[in-house]
């Protein structure tokens, strides 16, 4: 029962109103349930166990190697020191832990990601978050392009502007942008949702098989297989709690918002073989 | 990959040598082979004065045997030759390194005059003039940024703008010649670093030689600075030159183009190449990572990636 209810509010909130046959790969996760998804060889951290890493004299490798030796040490909220726009910084975080950046970030920041809580006092480079599977990150200035390339879960957070093709090839998750978006935004997107309280660029949501894209501003283009859906209760219930939760909320509200979905013209799941939905999605 | 770079200080000078030193060091990883510098300082208070940056060797001829520097020195000898032959008045002579130079001279005909003689000088064996301006003066050679900037003694030089790039050769050989920055005629003062591919390369070159313009190298930068240049001789403002640019070339690019005085980017349709920039009221900087920009200010600052078919121009 409690099963049903979960999922039962899933399709409320707009997770899965997907118009699809014969799909038996869908796995139904709960936001109640996430806590206890851990992998087994997490380390087990104490969030009130407080330490810092100066990186000015550290490379990217050793940062992320100390950081793995706090965790097993049982420091749950690190902080960073002087990231200085490094390469490839807080990758493969596969744990729970509040850890922050006192700076910015380069490409490829907090990529491969599952479960952390990141917040990042400055800017990130290419591909942020990339294929981050749970947790939230949250920039605090600009971002640059594939901002969250190929995420699969988690709350991805950028409270400025983000570059060009954001959320391409995103799984799942949320992307969540205060500021406009470039081009090609969404590109090959299959599922989640994405936020922009801005403008986004031209071919928005160019081939997504699915998924949600809200633009709170001006869209340059739509891309091919883009259409615009209806703004229902459930989404402007999901867009004010979640831009509420980042403090991101237009003080006009979302009605505002436009709401895009893919025209099910170009790839027609029916008509797949169940080896080839398993390929392509 | 490649890594480019670029600083515009506005209404000031500053040591612009060690600013760009500092960025393209940051941008090694991005292209080891050789890196190349277009400074600009402050112009001649004649106009029929000029700077130009030359050379008559390549770096690895210096290991072609015990002959070589006595044949760097016909050759240039025979330059100087050429330029007394055009009434060219050499009045500072710099040796960069064993075989590249820096000469400031006067020149008092017209600027077809002084292609003229620019193009005499290049027809020796191993001479290629490597910038002829009043503001640029363009240095590159093999090795990173700080080699070829102690080398050519840029740290200290003071101007208003300058661009960089670390290279990662590609598509053509690891040479000199195939260095960024590009310059070209008839506009004698342009300069411009890339990073991308241009796939219609040979039609537009075929066009452009068409019009009588000069290549140096195979590299499909270089048509760049050749495009920009024509554009800017047809009365093209910067600006609508690299607007045009994205129209009438294809493939992948962000290219940062500078004048004697400006500084302007442009990136394309799908701004597959990175650009990161920092704009403040008296001061630019640009470059294809953040760390770049870092090197330079390390003090945290407000940063953005230009979107696709973005052009800014900024005056000096």
């Amino acid at each position: 029962m409690a099963g049903l209810e979960t999922e039962g509010r899933s399709h409320d909130m707009g997770l899965h109103n997907e118009q699809l046959s014969g799909r038996k790969m869908q796995t139904f996760f709960s936001p109640d349930d996430s806590e206890n998804v851990v992998y087994p060889w997490a380390y087990d951290v104490d969030f009130n166990k407080r330490t810092e890493i100066d990186m000015a004299d550290l490379t990217p490798t050793e940062v992320n190697i100390k950081i793995r030796e706090l965790m097993a040490e049982g420091y749950g909220s690190i902080v960073i020191k002087n990231p200085g726009s490094r390469h490839s910084i807080g990758v493969g975080i596969l744990n729970k832990l509040n850890i922050t950046y006192e700076g910015s970030l380069g490409y490829f920041g907090c990529g491969l990601i599952d479960g952390p809580n990141v917040r990042i006092n400055g800017r990130v480079g290419w591909s942020c978050a990339e294929n981050m599977m749970a947790g939230t990150v949250v920039v605090e200035k600009n971002a640059g392009s594939t901002f969250g390339a190929a995420i699969r879960g988690g709350d991805l957070v950028c409270k400025g502007s983000v570059g060009s093709r954001t959320g391409i090839d995103q799984k799942g998750g949320s992307i969540i942008v205060g500021g406009d978006t470039g081009a090609l935004t969404g590109f090959m997107m299959q599922r989640g949702r994405m936020v922009f309280c801005g403008n986004a660029g031209k071919n928005l949501g160019d081939s997504m098989y699915d998924g949600t894209i809200f633009v709170g501003g001006e869209i340059q283009s739509l891309g091919v297989d883009a259409v615009h859906g209806e703004l229902n209760d459930v989404d402007r219930a999901w867009l004010t709690r979640k831009l509420k939760l980042y403090d991101m909320l237009p003080e006009k509200g979302v009605d505002h918002f436009t709401k895009i979905v893919a025209g099910r013209q170009l790839w027609n799941y029916d008509n797949l073989e169940p080896h080839e939905k398993k390929i392509v999605l | 990959m490649c890594g480019i770079a670029g600083v515009i200080h506005r209404g000031k000078t500053s040591d612009i040598g060690s600013e760009m030193t500092s960025m393209l060091t940051a941008l090694k990883h991005r292209g080891p082979d050789s890196t190349g510098f277009a400074v600009y300082g402050k112009p001649a208070d004649n106009n029929n004065e000029f700077v130009m940056r030359f050379k008559v060797a390549e770096q690895e001829d210096l290991n072609k045997g015990s002959n070589i520097l006595s044949t760097i020195a016909e050759r240039r000898a025979a330059v100087n030759g050429r330029m007394a032959e055009h009434n060219a008045k050499i009045l500072t002579e710099v040796d960069a390194t064993e075989y590249a130079y820096r000469y400031a001279f006067s020149f008092d005909g017209d600027d077809a005059a002084l292609e003229k003689m620019t193009r005499y000088i290049e027809e020796l064996e191993g001479a290629e003039i490597l910038s002829l301006g009043r503001g640029l003066e363009l240095v590159k050679d093999l090795g990173d940024a700080n080699v070829v900037s102690d080398q050519y003694g840029l740290k200290g030089f003071q101007g208003t703008h300058a661009l960089g790039h670390t290279r990662m050769a590609t598509e053509s050989d690891v040479d000199i010649r195939s260095a960024h920055p590009y310059w070209a005629y008839p506009y004698n003062d342009i300069s411009v670093v890339h990073n991308g591919q241009i796939t219609n390369y040979w039609i537009m070159r075929r066009q452009m030689e068409f019009k009588g313009h000069r290549f140096l190298s195979n590299c499909d930068s270089e048509l760049l600075a050749v495009y920009t240049a024509d554009k800017l001789n047809d009365g093209y403002t910067l600006e609508d030159s690299l607007r045009q640019s994205i129209e009438e070339i294809d493939g992948v690019f962000t290219y940062v183009v500078a004048t004697k005085d400006c500084l302007g980017m442009a990136k394309d349709t799908m701004a597959a190449k990175p650009m990161v920039l920092f704009e403040s009221d008296d001061l630019v900087v640009l470059a294809s990572e953040e760390g770049a920009i870092r090197a330079m200010i390390p003090h945290e600052i407000d940063t953005y990636d230009p979107y696709d078919e973005e052009v800014r121009v900024w005056q000096a």
